[in-house]
């Protein structure tokens, strides 16, 4: 298991999510990725794809006007 | 027991693609979900940029309807591949710069291709006839089969009784009587169907998703490519065209003026591709100059700039010109009264 970071910021969605979910493909279960990112809108949109494409949501925060979403990669 | 067979739907994010999809569930098919983003998507970038939408409970529609439905939704960027599409529309544009039928055509081909290498054996829109004026007509159904390669693989659920019989009709993977009969500009067979599928907060966008449908954008639009004598784009380009007042008071260049907190602070992220102008003395917009100016040019950018500050009663305001090197001029300028903004500038 290994922990990947996704360099999402200047983007807006869904381009946060297109690229998780690119990257998400090259992981293993297990893997977490972290998404940062400066759109909001990506505290939203990477729970929603996670819930519906089955992966969980271990953490999202905001720290200085960026957002934060950490995924576990699961077995779909 | 027989094959459970799979179907991939366009989901845009309306209603029709998501009773499409739902009609396809109902009869046992095994669906995902596909969402082609082309950036000139309405959803998500406006609220992301604009402060005042940021209030705003924001989701994406085409992620939520998934959810509703239950079924995974592949997003996939098709904006490298749809410049063609945009600049050289085999079918030419409608009302604006949207070439809907060539979108459709191409976004069903895509979905095609992806139907193939994910072992899909069908594709299903939520298209209804006589629904659009360009794409969604009796005559342009059989195009859109025809040149995306889908033939008889597409299928439209809300309006298949309307159209001829189509493969997984002909081999009972789906029952033609559990089928619809839609047609026309008429909204409320589906606001029915809605209701007996129990969704209620499902999105109405009422200008479309797509900005090329928008006269404003495709104004702005085709006043870039005359500007630059060139029908070529970049991300960055359809970006700017969604954010602040876009004023060219010669043909050499043009101003995008912040109206606002969140678009002046997301056209700041741009200082070191555009000349930028801001305020010293008080509050006012970030300006960028896109293309090349003389001293002259800068004064007049300047003034222009002022008028669209708190400083605009003013007899002068201070501005801070930037180049994209870091070098700064200041000019302290006369704002420009409103009845001296010619209106030919705005684009």
């Amino acid at each position: 298991m290994a922990h990947f970071e996704l360099d999402a910021r200047r983007m807006f969605c869904p381009m946060p999510v297109i690229r998780a979910q690119d990257k998400i493909k090259e992981l293993q279960v297990g893997d977490t990725l972290e998404i940062v990112a400066t759109d909001p809108g990506v505290l939203n949109d990477i729970p929603a794809w996670s819930r519906i494409n089955g992966h969980k949501v271990l953490e999202t925060r905001e720290a200085d006007d960026e957002v934060f979403v950490l995924v576990e990669v699961c077995d779909t | 027991m027989s094959q459970q067979r799979k179907a991939v739907a366009l989901i845009s994010g309306g209603l029709d693609s998501l009773l499409a999809a739902r009609v396809m569930l109902e009869q046992g098919i095994h669906v995902e979900g596909i969402n082609f983003f082309t950036g000139f998507c309405v959803e998500g970038h406006t609220h992301a940029i604009r402060k005042q939408d940021k209030s705003k409970a924001k989701r994406n529609n085409a992620l939520w309807s998934a959810e509703q439905l239950g079924i995974k939704l592949h997003i996939i960027d098709i904006v490298e591949e749809y410049k063609d599409v945009l600049i050289n529309p085999k079918h030419g544009y409608g009302k604006n710069m949207n070439p809907c039928l060539d979108c459709k055509i191409f976004m069903v081909n895509k979905a095609k291709q992806w139907a193939e290498e994910n072992g899909f054996d069908f594709i299903i829109t939520g298209e209804v006839v006589g629904q659009r004026p360009m794409s969604q007509r009796k005559e342009t159904m059989p195009v859109v089969s025809r040149e995306s390669g889908a033939d008889d693989r597409l299928l439209r659920p809300l309006c298949a009784q309307n159209l001829p019989e189509t493969l997984p009709e002909k081999e009972g993977w789906v029952k033609r009587d559990g089928l619809f009969g839609f047609s026309g500009r008429n909204r409320k067979p589906q606001m029915e169907l809605a209701r007996k599928y129990g969704f209620e907060d499902y999105a109405k966008p009422a200008g479309g998703c797509c900005f090329l449908t928008d006269e404003s954008y495709s104004a702005k639009l085709v006043d870039l490519w005359d500007a630059r004598g060139s029908r070529e784009y970049e991300m960055d380009d359809i970006m700017l065209l969604k954010v602040g007042r876009h004023i060219r008071p010669a043909p050499h260049y043009k101003l995008i003026i912040g109206r606002e907190d969140g678009e002046n602070k997301f056209l700041q992220g741009y200082k070191n591709n555009y000349i930028t102008f801001k305020t010293m003395d008080c509050p006012g917009p970030l300006t960028l100059l896109d293309g090349v100016a003389s001293d002259k040019d800068l004064e007049l950018a300047a003034q222009i700039s002022a008028r669209f500050s708190q400083g605009r009663d003013k007899d002068s305001v201070t501005i801070e010109a930037r180049r994209t090197n870091g070098d700064t001029t200041t000019l302290v300028v006369k704002p420009m009264p409103a009845s001296e903004v010619n209106p030919e500038w705005y684009v």
